[in-house]
């Protein structure tokens, strides 16, 4: 058995695109993550060497981040990770426009060949450890032409519509396809945006795709054709949060940071680490006068204030007299003496002068901007 | 293919560093770990690179094997060149001779094929046992603004503590005229810090003459220096200021993880300008809990603290249970403290497990040694460890019999 790996970057452009400037790949997560690590960690954890990141346009963070892949250990000189920036030519017409995984294989298609016999798709808008070769076996214990990972949970119709859900019989085999539905409700069978194709299959849809102008695996494959082919779900039952907005972002983070089980089921798996790229930070200094209660703390941060229920990433310092609750701290976020900071979200290199007090609520966190001094 | 090399940098990392008793046990003394993150080993690597001395061969011998894992392929320290780089140097089997390596001079003589190869002016050579940052680039540009044919690296230290060092007596512009091994009445307060630049070809005739002499004991600090000076050459004393700690004792290596502590501290790590790396694991973030206190402490990723925990460094991946009290103490990677467990004055190497309510150490105000448990033991709940033992598994069966 062999399996290559496809990640798609430029997906899932969600509020937090427009509120912070950012894809959902490189969002900063927990302290010193960002969502592609767990995709990334999940393909390399499951001996997939062949990775392939497809990458939209603003992709530059995520170059930065990546790197040759070394962090991950897939600085192979055979397979390892290959970068795939939109590859535009007559074909490829669909452009730099947001698009589902189909249109972006068809921007990439020159570059694609595979030795490996099938392939995992994957996203990165989720938290999760998830054990893929799981996923790859029961697929080919079915002899699948695709394998959809799914998870049964319980969705509100305003939920549904960032759904995609499948119906399957007592066998695993899918009959419907519903596509952000606004009228399901109830557990279902949602998505988590991980899929294994058989690679002949995976490059004949890509084809026929471009003849057709076909765009969307969901819409013009799995429910075109799941009367001639064997497409399954694989029912994925481990913890996994998925992050589509800005308030999910807060709320998957507060709820790492509270459910101690949750994180475990995350960061603490055997042989299963989360790699991200190594900064050398020194470790975190926790000053006399401090006081630091129920919170997830990065290495390089320097405390002297109050910290409780929050979150802080690399490099941020913590002013003495200053007091931060349930706020999240992104990279080198400065915080001078008696600044009083609740249900903020600071994004990179933010300065809060001495004295500032600034306040969001827990159903509408308060966002500042890259650079932002206040 | 090689291509020449200003200068390379020896590191002699083979040392057992017997007065750290258990935490060498089955670890050469550079791989002990230090600072929360660290090995000691990684401030002379990380001080090399940031010098722009990109080519090191590392000796060793004693219980190499985290020590060889630890550097690997110098990838951390940005050590992986296709050109230079590090290069682990172990005593080998010759089609004449297989030796052991039999003092510092003899294991640089050992490996004089190494050297030749990069065909380098200017030959460095450390000791991997000391911290602290310094910038060789500049003792080498002293080194050849003298036209030295070998220069060593002095500290003042004070005069009451001279008689522990190898003294150098020099004249005012640095020159030295005499070299004291530990004398018991100092002239100077120069102290040898064991790191030498030599011009290539003068070091290699020294280590030749000295290899055929059976009488020498084959080492930098009894035989060539000493005979180098006898002979005339230009030898100077390169002025060091700054942090500069042997951690070749237990109190030494304590006192040095504390200098790290404060908002001022003594030894700062945080310096962009001259940064120290390390390998890093993979591991979460550190997590404080909603009852801890910690207090002027130095954390690592992947620790979770239940407890109180003061004046201490913890590593990567410390649990400390509720109830739990940390104080003076330094817990390397891995260790766990559970719930009520007292934990004052000690240094816990990796992996060992303190179970519920044991009682480790006495309070540093009371005067006794530091408490040291070794590695991957297990500590039973409610048991009692006196202030200034010495625990490996040998000491721990015999205490629970």
């Amino acid at each position: 058995m062999s399996v290559a790996g496809i990640l798609f970057t430029g997906l899932h452009r969600g509020s937090f695109t427009d509120i912070m400037e950012r894809t959902v790949a490189t969002l900063p997560f927990l302290c010193r993550y960002r969502m592609i690590d767990f995709a990334l960690s999940n393909m390399v954890n499951a001996d997939i060497t062949n990775v392939n990141v497809i990458t939209k346009d603003d992709y530059h963070s995520l170059i930065e981040h990546i790197g040759s892949g070394k962090d991950w250990d897939l600085a192979r000189r055979s397979g390892g990770l290959t970068m795939l920036p939109p590859y535009l030519n007559t074909n490829t017409a669909s452009g730099l426009q947001s698009s589902p995984r189909l249109s972006e294989l068809k921007n990439v298609y020159p570059s694609l060949s595979f030795k490996e016999d099938h392939v995992v798709l994957c996203d990165c808008d989720t938290v999760c450890s998830i054990d893929l070769n799981e996923i790859v076996n029961d697929h080919i214990a079915h002899d699948a032409d695709i394998t959809v990972a799914v998870k049964n949970q319980f969705v509100t119709p305003e939920q549904s519509r960032n759904t995609i859900i499948f119906d399957a019989d007592e066998n695993g085999r899918i009959f419907d396809t519903s596509i952000n539905p606004s009228n399901e409700s109830g557990y279902r069978n949602v998505s988590i945006n991980i899929m294994v194709i058989k690679t002949d299959y995976l490059m004949a849809i890509i084809d026929d795709s471009i003849a057709h102008g076909y765009g969307s695996f969901s819409r013009d494959v799995i429910a075109k054709r799941a009367d001639r082919r064997n497409f399954r779900i694989y029912q994925y039952d481990g913890a996994i949060s998925t992050i589509a907005d800005f308030n999910d972002y807060y709320n998957v983070s507060m709820r790492m940071l509270a459910d101690r089980d949750l994180r475990n089921a995350v960061f603490n798996v055997k042989n299963r680490p989360v790699y991200t790229r190594v900064r050398n930070s020194v470790p975190t200094k926790y000053h006399a006068g401090c006081a630091v209660h129920n919170s997830l703390i990065a290495d390089g941060c320097t405390i002297e204030g109050r910290v409780e229920n929050s979150i802080l990433f690399r490099g941020v310092k913590v002013g003495r007299g200053t007091v931060v609750k349930n706020s999240i701290l992104f990279q080198d976020t400065l915080t001078g003496e008696n600044v009083e900071l609740n249900c903020v979200v600071t994004d990179r290199g933010v300065v809060i002068r001495d004295g500032r007090k600034l306040s969001g609520h827990e159903s509408l966190p308060f966002y500042i901007g890259k650079g932002k001094m206040i | 293919m090689y291509k020449k090399k200003e200068c390379v940098a020896m590191l002699l990392a083979g040392g057992q560093g017997s007065r750290l008793y258990t935490l060498t046990e089955k670890n050469a003394k550079p791989a002990v770990p230090f600072g929360g993150k660290y090995r000691i080993i990684d401030f002379t690597l990380s001080n090399c690179i940031n010098s722009g001395i990109d080519t090191v061969g590392v000796l060793t011998q004693y219980q190499p094997l985290v020590l060889n894992e630890y550097i690997g392929n110098g990838q951390p320290w940005d050590l992986d060149r296709n050109h230079g780089g590090v290069t682990v140097l172990p005593p080998y089997q010759g089609n004449k001779t297989a030796d052991w390596y039999k003092g510092t001079a003899n294991a640089i003589y050992q490996n004089i094929n190494f050297i030749s190869r990069y065909d380098p002016d200017y030959v460095l050579v450390l000791s991997g046992d000391h911290i602290y940052k310094m910038d060789y680039s500049l003792m080498l540009d002293y080194h050849k603004a003298k036209g030295a044919d070998a220069t060593i690296a002095v500290i003042d230290v004070p005069i009451e503590e001279a008689s522990r060092f190898g003294i150098m007596n020099t004249e005012e512009d640095g020159k030295i005229y005499e070299f004291e091994e530990k004398p018991p009445k100092p002239k100077s307060t120069k102290a040898s810090m064991g790191i030498y630049i030599f011009t290539k070809d003068k070091l290699f005739d020294y280590l030749r003459a000295d290899e055929a002499d059976e009488k020498s004991s084959k080492d930098f600090g009894k035989n060539i220096i000493p005979t180098m000076l006898a002979a005339g050459e230009k030898m100077y004393a390169y002025p060091f200021a700054g942090y500069w700690k042997d951690v070749g004792t237990l109190s030494s290596l304590w006192e040095a993880n504390m200098d790290l502590l404060g908002k001022e501290p003594i030894f700062d790590l945080s310096d962009r300008s001259w940064r120290i790396f390390s390998r890093n694991d993979a591991q979460a973030p550190q997590y404080i809990g909603p009852d801890a206190s910690v207090v002027n402490v130095i954390i690592t990723e992947g620790c979770e603290i239940y407890g109180i925990v003061e004046n201490s460094i913890l590593f990567g991946g410390v649990k400390i249970a509720r109830g739990a009290c940390v104080r003076d103490s330094i817990l390397m990677s891995g260790v766990t403290v559970g719930a009520g467990a007292t934990v004052e004055y000690t240094i816990v190497d990796s992996d060992t497990r303190l179970g519920a309510g044991c009682s480790i150490g006495e309070r540093r105000e009371k005067g006794g040694d530091v408490t040291v448990i070794g590695s991957e033991l297990t500590i039973d709940g409610g048991m009692k460890i006196e202030a200034g033992a010495q625990i490996n598994a040998a000491a721990l069966a015999a205490l629970k019999k």
